[in-house]
């Protein structure tokens, strides 16, 4: 079983990476993009034998605790 | 005044940490490793600056759950002091002994230079005894970039927690001389009870006129005499 986990910044926070992928993907030549925000993607393999649902509840709390700051972050995990 | 200095792996301003306290209050700071449980009696603990654990995942995550940490929470409750310095700053956040988060400079560049920082809090322990408006110290960073909602950051101002701000040569703080992007110019604060400072510029390279200044000596010697 894996539990995916994507990480992105909060409305409102700066993102001067995703400002310079946008300036970027501009001066190639790539219209129509009006914004981009950057983020992190954490996979996780976790034992079989864990139930899903407590699955979901245990990556929350590794997120809350250490895989997310949720001060400037937003985290979201998908279970598979 | 007794102190410690912490040391992470990737911390590489232990030893300037070091050298300025042995300086300024005459007594040997103990070094403490991260996998310590225990802590040495002492007045003060300095977090230095660096890339502690390679700064993954975020600059300061991976220390703020190190062994020696909760040693580190307890002084600080207790009501030692506790002076976090770059690195340091980041790791204070990252334990949530501070408000806020610190983010990637504006420019995404690492910034290493002098810069101006406005003295906005005297009543603090790190700064009663400093003399000008302004202090000269050098920064080196590259997530320096202080970040909290306008929520926490009005509370800072009414609490007289910002202790120090980006300003340019003549004490003006604005745009230009906000080096990182932080909001508000924000370069350094402290916790409501002000036993905890966390700053990005690092006063422990400027504590002797080889450092090409020594206004940083100053914070060290307002702790002395706090705890005089």
């Amino acid at each position: 079983m894996k539990a995916r986990v994507h990480i992105t910044l909060k409305n409102g926070v700066l993102d001067p990476q995703g400002k310079a992928v946008h300036n970027a993907l501009k001066s190639l030549g790539f219209e129509g993009v009006d914004d981009v925000r950057q983020g992190k993607y954490i996979e996780l393999q976790l034992e079989d034998s864990l139930p899903e649902d407590q699955a979901e509840e245990k990556v929350k709390q590794m997120c809350e605790k250490l895989l997310a700051n949720t001060v400037i972050e937003n985290f979201d995990i998908e279970i598979a | 005044m007794k102190s410690a200095v912490i040391v992470f792996p990737g911390s590489n301003c232990d030893r300037d940490a070091q050298v300025a306290l042995r300086q300024i209050t005459g007594q040997e700071p103990a070094m403490v490793w991260h996998t310590e449980s225990d802590l040495p009696k002492v007045d003060l603990v300095v977090l230095p600056g660096g890339f502690s654990y390679g700064d993954y995942l975020r600059c300061g995550a991976m220390a703020s759950h190190s062994n020696v940490m909760k040693a580190v929470k307890d002084h600080a409750e207790q009501g030692g002091l506790l002076l976090g310095i770059c690195n340091g700053f980041q790791i204070l956040v990252e334990s949530h002994l501070l408000p806020g988060a610190m983010l990637t400079n504006k420019k995404l560049k690492f910034i290493s230079r002098n810069v101006h920082l406005k003295v906005e809090n005297r009543d603090t322990p790190f700064s009663k005894s400093i003399t000008g408006e302004t202090i000269r110290i050098p920064i080196a960073n590259h997530d320096g970039c202080y970040f909290a909602d306008d929520a926490t950051l009005d509370q800072l101002e009414q609490n007289g927690q910002v202790v120090f701000r980006y300003c340019d040569e003549t004490g003006a703080v604005n745009d230009n001389a906000n080096v990182n992007g932080s909001l508000r110019n924000i370069a350094g604060i402290c916790n409501d009870r002000k036993n905890v400072l966390g700053m990005m510029p690092h006063p422990e390279r400027a504590v002797d006129t080889y450092h090409g200044g020594t206004d940083g000596a100053e914070l060290f010697k307002s702790m002395v005499e706090a705890l005089a």
